[in-house]
């Protein structure tokens, strides 16, 4: 085992584990928070997605070494510190947009990452940033609504 | 939300005097003792199940189904605070444990009754009877879209009622008033003769001692004040920041994970198992040979699968391993054979053989479906702790006293020692309707003092699931002067249900419709709209066809056929007129219709689809649905949305396939999903034509791919008989 030190949402975290255990795992049960979800394991539905450095990573194919001395932001840590909603995710309430909501922590962390990058998306900015999650219950309609109305916010 | 133990139920802010409970479906005699064990605590007052008044003024729905993204909590919630009058801010909801008294009671009535109105079921015995044939058949499902139009209309709505009208009896009481001078708004009470006004808990201890009524007066479509609005779900802010709580987040102390692996070829068991390599991997505390399936537990679930991977299985044989995907549709094509003009019947009126003697000529057309994985996103998992006389069980079901019941028989044990936990669902689509994975669960926490969270892997999930058959469906039609059916014969393979499935809405005079049925080893399971999807798309397809020989657009076609019904035909109608139906599209396009009556809804749809690119794109999907009263017309739409999306992907992609026995497919590589850049754009129009209420979890997905087969045809003149759409139309390139 090695150290790894990183900061998650802002707290620095030192974690002992096997540097290739993916991102995913170490953040879910070693730091419990378990907002991120696995989905497929090799980087196909985004549902695991986190922001390393700022940019949008599936965790699950992310080993914890590409984290060293690293800022993670996970879903948990959207929100401003008062606590305040991100506007994403208020438009994601506004537009009612999760069903089951099992992939919407790494629709949200794509979407946040996309706005941040370019606050006016055209559609196919949208189809680009957000094709690699995948939503089960169909709410894509949704999604592309509700970050038109984050742009606006 | 609350928890709930064996003996009964503890719900944070509701411990104290005076809470008034009051539900559907409990005779008096069986109140006491049983329920009392069950449901009291402290100072609660049982009456009955399914609504509870706390002393803050707080109503509390008790839902008995499953959340899974349809809403159900909200719209349970809609169905009973509207006839108790209740102010909304201060509704909550709670779901109900696995227990018999939450059986689905009215779902179980509806099964054994169909459409028979049972008046004032509330207290008689032939209701105590049906709650008994509920319990006793294990009934807690959510599925078959019942949510709404069962518990929903059966129960909640009484139970507001009569908790209402205990409330004023009460009220009436203590006010020396009329009960016909009292009124009711918002939690309150009101006698405005005497301007006196109270929140209803004030009477809670006083109502608690009322026998409930037996006919309580249910609103009027008039008075609705909360069904029939969208109101936000109670589940989406916990949906948007991580907390959620779903099967996988279950967090326990000292708790272990297992990662498992079933055989390749379904049915198989262990011969050997060599774990010389795995044992020694980091993390890892013990290999598992289940017989049916391998485990490995280990402190992570990563350490527990990269284990299990360099496990050296050998499995026994079946006979099942030298089957094909062909090989599987052979055994369905000379049941068929077999068959010839008899299997099962479905339905036979008239004479089919007859008629096509004297008609102009006899038309005919076969049509298959590839089996179906559900892939939800959430990977099928189960937490369990085996203790002493005591198993605990944490995941996502959507029967989980059925679950329970399989738990108790299998590990021999008392079912009220049994505690099922039921957390969120991330997807079901009728996967999380069957018991194998929390009972692998249990079999393998069994071995350990502590719990042990066992996780699918995508791979795992995808190749062991209980799949959407494929099926082939044969049609012969006998065909007047002008095209118009004399006759239709369909012989199908692979029936479950629903039974009416296979009907048509069509006026056709004389009908056969009749099965075969081919054994093999992949095991069936429920998906989306189940039976209905593949009959959807094979007489839908067909109508199609018909029209086509007729030299009629399809809806046309199907309108001379459905005169006989105004559902139907103004259903229909509203999908084409907001396509704008008979329009002239682009060079590369086409516009494609169908109608489905499933679940108690009738849909139309009609697709708008591209061919000019390497797949058929759907741009735009005008869907028309008629629930007979939507009690959330949001969260209904959302759910066609869902529907439509989760059988698009189907129509364009979905394809499990069989080699050498095994599954082909085993993730998002190749059994791929429809992404946001594919998704059409949908408009959904709802008509609520007073019709008794149908489900809407289900109802929008059988349509969509004969709709979209058509517009493949209306656009390229091919014909599409068989799914994937998307090979189909490599094919053709």
């Amino acid at each position: 085992m090695s150290q790894t030190r990183f900061t998650v949402n802002g707290e620095d975290r030192v974690v002992d584990a096997d540097p290739s255990t993916p991102l995913l795992w170490v953040i879910r049960e070693q730091l419990k928070l378990t907002g991120t979800k696995f989905g497929c394991g090799i980087a196909q539905c985004g549902a695991c997605t986190v922001h390393l450095d700022g940019t949008p990573v599936r965790s699950c194919s992310t080993p914890l070494a590409a984290a060293e001395g690293a800022a993670v932001t996970t879903i948990e840590g959207v929100a401003s510190e008062d606590g305040t909603q991100h506007k994403v995710q208020a438009a994601w309430i506004e537009h009612q947009v999760p069903q089951c909501g099992y992939c919407q922590s790494g629709q949200i962390m794509s979407a946040v990452a996309l706005l941040r990058d370019n606050p006016d998306p055209t559609d196919a900015d949208i189809d680009a940033a957000m094709r690699g999650n995948i939503c089960r219950c169909g709410a894509y309609g949704r999604i592309r609504a509700a970050i038109k109305t984050a742009a606006r916010a | 939300m609350g928890k709930w133990t064996r003996r009964g139920f503890i719900a944070a802010g509701l411990v104290g005097g005076g809470v008034l409970a009051v539900g559907v479906g409990i005779r008096e005699g069986h109140r006491a003792p049983k329920l009392a064990e069950m449901m009291t605590d402290g100072d609660e007052t049982l009456v009955n199940v399914w609504v509870k008044l706390d002393q803050d003024n707080t109503i509390t729905a008790i839902v008995p189904h499953s959340e899974m993204g349809q809403g159900v909590f909200t719209s349970m919630a809609q169905m009973l605070a509207d006839e108790m009058d209740a102010d909304w801010e201060k509704v909550r909801f709670e779901q109900a444990p696995a227990h018999e008294a939450y059986a689905n009671y009215p779902l179980g009535r509806e099964f054994i009754m169909g459409d028979t109105t049972v008046p004032g079921f509330v207290q008689d015995s032939l209701n105590g009877g049906f709650l008994r044939i509920a319990q006793s058949m294990g009934l807690q499902i959510t599925g078959g879209s019942t949510a709404v139009r069962f518990t929903g209309m059966g129960g909640m709505r009484i139970a507001g009622a009569a908790a209402r009208e205990m409330i004023v009896k009460a009220a009436a009481k203590e006010w020396d008033v009329p009960a016909r001078d009292v009124r009711t708004a918002n939690s309150y009470v009101y006698a405005d003769s005497k301007g006196l006004s109270a929140p209803y808990s004030d009477f809670a201890v006083q109502a608690a001692k009322y026998a409930p009524p037996t006919r309580p007066k249910l609103k009027s479509v008039s008075e609705y004040t909360l069904m029939g609005k969208s109101l936000p779900r109670f589940d989406i802010p916990a949906k948007t920041n991580g907390t959620a709580e779903f099967g996988i987040d279950v967090d326990l102390p000292d708790m272990k994970y297992a990662a498992v692996m079933g055989p390749p070829v379904l049915g198989a068991e262990t011969v050997s198992v060599d774990d010389t390599y795995a044992v020694d991997m980091p993390g890892v505390i013990k290999v598992l040979d289940k017989g049916t399936f391998v485990a490995v537990v280990a402190d992570g679930y990563w350490q527990a699968e990269n284990a299990i991977q360099q496990l050296e299985v050998t499995w026994s044989e079946t006979g099942a391993e030298s089957l094909n995907q062909s090989d599987i549709f052979g055994l369905m094509r000379t049941a068929m054979d077999e068959a010839g003009d008899k299997g099962e019947e479905d339905v036979a009126v008239g004479n089919v053989r007859r008629a096509e003697s004297s008609a102009a000529r006899v038309y005919e057309a076969e049509y298959t479906v590839p089996f179906l994985a559900h892939a939800a996103m959430e990977p099928l998992n189960a937490t369990a702790w085996v203790r002493e006389g005591q198993i605990d069980l944490w995941s996502g079901l959507q029967n989980p006293l059925a679950v329970r019941d399989e738990i108790a028989g299998a590990f021999d044990i008392k079912k009220h020692d049994v505690t099922i936990h039921n957390v969120m669902l991330g997807g079901g689509f009728g996967r999380r309707s069957s018991p194998d994975y929390p009972l692998m669960a249990v079999e393998i926490a069994k071995e350990f003092d502590h719990p042990v969270k066992m996780i699918w892997s995508r791979e795992q999930d995808t190749q062991q699931d209980w799949y959407r058959p494929a099926s082939v469906s044969r049609f012969k039609a006998g065909l007047d002067e002008d095209g118009m059916p004399l006759s239709w014969d369909n012989l199908f393979t692979q029936k479950h249900d629903p039974p009416e499935a296979s009907q048509i809405p069509y006026k056709i005079d004389n009908q056969l419709i009749h099965y075969a049925h081919a054994d093999h080893h992949v095991r069936f399971g429920p998906w989306r709209s189940v039976d209905h999807t593949q009959h959807g798309f094979f007489i839908e397809s067909f109508v199609d066809e018909l029209a086509d020989q007729a030299g009629m657009d399809g809806y046309a076609y199907r309108r001379k056929l459905l005169e006989h019904s105004p559902r139907y035909t103004a259903v229909l109608d509203a999908a084409a007129k907001a396509a704008n139906w008979g329009r002239e599209v682009p060079e590369g396009r086409g516009l494609g219709i169908a109608l489905v009556d499933s679940f108690g809804t009738v849909v139309a749809q009609v697709v708008e689809v591209d061919v000019t690119g390497p797949e058929p794109k759907v741009v735009h999907v005008w869907c028309a649905a008629d629930p007979g009263f939507a009690m959330n017309p949001d969260g209904f739409i959302a759910q066609i949305e869902s529907g439509i999306i989760y059988g698009l992907t189907a129509a364009l992609y979905g394809d499990i396939t069989i080699e050498n026995g095994a599954v082909v497919q085993s993730n998002f590589h190749d059994y791929p999903m429809l992404r946001i850049d594919q998704a059409p754009e949908i408009s959904v129009e709802i008509i609520n034509s007073g019709e008794k209420v149908g489900g809407g979890g289900e109802p929008g997905t059988p349509p969509i791919a004969p709709a979209l087969a058509n517009a493949v045809f209306a656009a390229t003149g091919v014909r599409v008989r068989s799914q994937p759409i998307a090979n189909f139309m490599e094919g053709l390139s």
